[in-house]
């Protein structure tokens, strides 16, 4: 075949840092990458042989099952050979700085890595420190972009387009590095977001943010077309922002109630793990409503895409 | 650039195609086409042999990017990628593989991966509107349109109506 593809958009970027810089073009192209990994015809899993030979490490300096399983899982589906790599098994528990543990592991012949860190920036020293893709798997309070491109994705796939949609974020949106991610990516591809929650768990500099903010979900369960429901954080706060979890609940919690005065085609998210019975209701969280479990499966066409992306941008880096 | 077929040329040669399809494939057959030519070629393919002879012949897109061997390499193209198109599961089908044109064989083998990654057929054949030689893979066509000789510095490039295009092959 010698005939040139009908997009000629060209992805550039060698590593996945964050989605506030990236372009709605940018976003879309994820998307479409993604669309050829969903499968055709049954639940038959496709395997691709695009990262054959590569070696692509998961290094993991916070708890994570979901996320962990779900990167080596699209790594797997490219044919890419996985390593694990967590604080604990590390020389990081001896002293050694993550950028020169990033090094060793790339002496060894690794071609991208995957982090989670509980520092804001880990991801972004570490594309500036060594010469293999980075991808960002959440770092602090600052970004998990793949997480939104999932979330985003997931709409998406309802929806056609995010443009003129209405979407609640709720929740503990000042630890919550989702909520970050999908504020940039949801307002770029044209949604209009409005944050929700107590005034003690938004951010700071919120009016800086591109969003509505409001401290009633009842005030806004009747016009929007999504809501995504947070985990509250507690491992992530000093001090309780609440009275109780009880009264966070009475307030805030998706529940039976509220989703009957929702849209009757309104799309339940959230990014997991759930606590039923705190933010969601378990009803709720499993009625037909819900995508939770289709956000989990575009994990990894997602995941997939970026890798697949980041490679490209690398090998033609290299060029 | 000259031009090596003009529309009547390409037409009589999807024609040709077509009836040696008829005349080997079983009553119902799925036709593959590499994107993004080959889709096309598919597709037109698909019309004629059933208006023609009545037979079913289902057609398909085949993006080949991901079995490419070349994507993730410093010499690769970088290509978007598609979603394939496939009609109807592959088990134990008659399939057929169109492109525009066969030159070194490497596409026509990353698509044979891609189909075998969505089911087992019983056969596969390939068809192809110019043969232009070259090849560095043992692959070979069932069904060729028009078969040329052209340099290995030189492209064959097909356009095609349905991409706002002409119907014409060129060489560049």
């Amino acid at each position: 075949m010698e005939s040139e593809s009908k997009s000629d958009f060209v992805w550039t970027r060698k590593h996945l840092i964050g989605l506030k810089d990236l372009s709605r073009r940018e976003l879309e192209h994820i998307f479409s990458t993604a669309d050829a990994f969903r499968p055709v015809g049954g639940n038959r899993v496709m395997k691709f042989p695009t990262l054959r030979g590569r070696l692509v490490v998961n290094m993991f300096f916070e708890d994570s099952t979901r996320t962990r399983n779900s990167f080596a899982l699209a790594a797997k589906r490219l044919s890419a050979d996985t390593l694990d790599f967590t604080k604990k098994a590390s020389a990081v528990s001896k002293g050694e700085t993550l950028v020169d543990t990033a090094r060793n592991i790339v002496s060894m012949g690794v071609d991208m890595i995957v982090i989670r860190h509980n520092a804001g920036g880990a991801p972004l020293l570490l594309s500036r420190a060594v010469d293999v893709p980075i991808i960002n798997a959440g770092d602090g309070f600052n970004e998990h972009p793949t997480q939104a491109l999932l979330d985003t994705y997931t709409i998406r796939a309802h929806r056609g387009s995010l443009d003129g949609l209405k979407i609640a974020i709720v929740g503990d949106i000042a630890h919550s590095r989702v909520a970050r991610s999908d504020i940039y990516a949801m307002t770029k591809l044209g949604a209009e977001v409005t944050l929700v929650g107590p005034p003690t768990l938004m951010p700071p500099k919120v009016s800086q943010l591109p969003v509505k903010v409001s401290t009633s979900l009842d005030d806004v369960i009747e016009e929007v077309d999504v809501i995504n429901m947070l985990r509250i954080q507690f491992e992530r706060m000093g001090s309780n922002p609440f009275p109780s979890v009880r009264e966070y609940s009475r307030f805030f919690a998706l529940t039976v109630d509220r989703l009957k005065r929702a849209k009757p085609d309104i799309l339940v998210m959230h990014p997991g793990p759930l606590n039923r019975g705190v933010e969601i209701e378990s009803e709720v969280a499993d009625s037909p409503n819900s995508v939770i479990l289709e956000q989990v499966a575009h994990g990894i066409t997602t995941r997939m895409a970026v890798m697949l992306l980041v490679s490209q941008a690398a090998a033609m880096e290299k060029n | 650039m000259t031009q090596l077929l003009d529309k009547k040329q390409i037409d009589q040669a999807i024609s040709r195609l077509a009836d040696m399809i008829i005349e080997s494939s079983g009553d119902e057959v799925v036709i593959l086409g590499i994107r993004d030519r080959g889709e096309i070629l598919s597709e037109r393919l698909s019309k004629i042999i059933t208006s023609r002879a009545g037979k079913t012949a289902l057609s398909g897109a085949l993006d080949i990017t991901l079995y490419r061997d070349d994507i993730t390499e410093p010499s690769g193209a970088m290509r978007a990628v598609q979603p394939s198109y496939i009609p109807c599961p592959l088990n134990d089908k008659e399939i057929i593989l169109a492109d525009d044109v066969l030159h070194t064989g490497r596409s026509c083998r990353a698509a044979l991966d891609a189909i075998v990654a969505y089911g087992r057929p019983r056969l596969i054949k390939l068809a192809v509107l110019i043969d232009r030689g070259g090849r560095e893979y043992p692959i070979q066509a069932d069904y060729t349109g028009v078969k040329l000789e052209v340099r290995d510095d030189q492209k064959v490039r097909v356009t095609l109506e349905e991409y706002g295009d002409i119907d014409q092959a060129v060489l560049e």
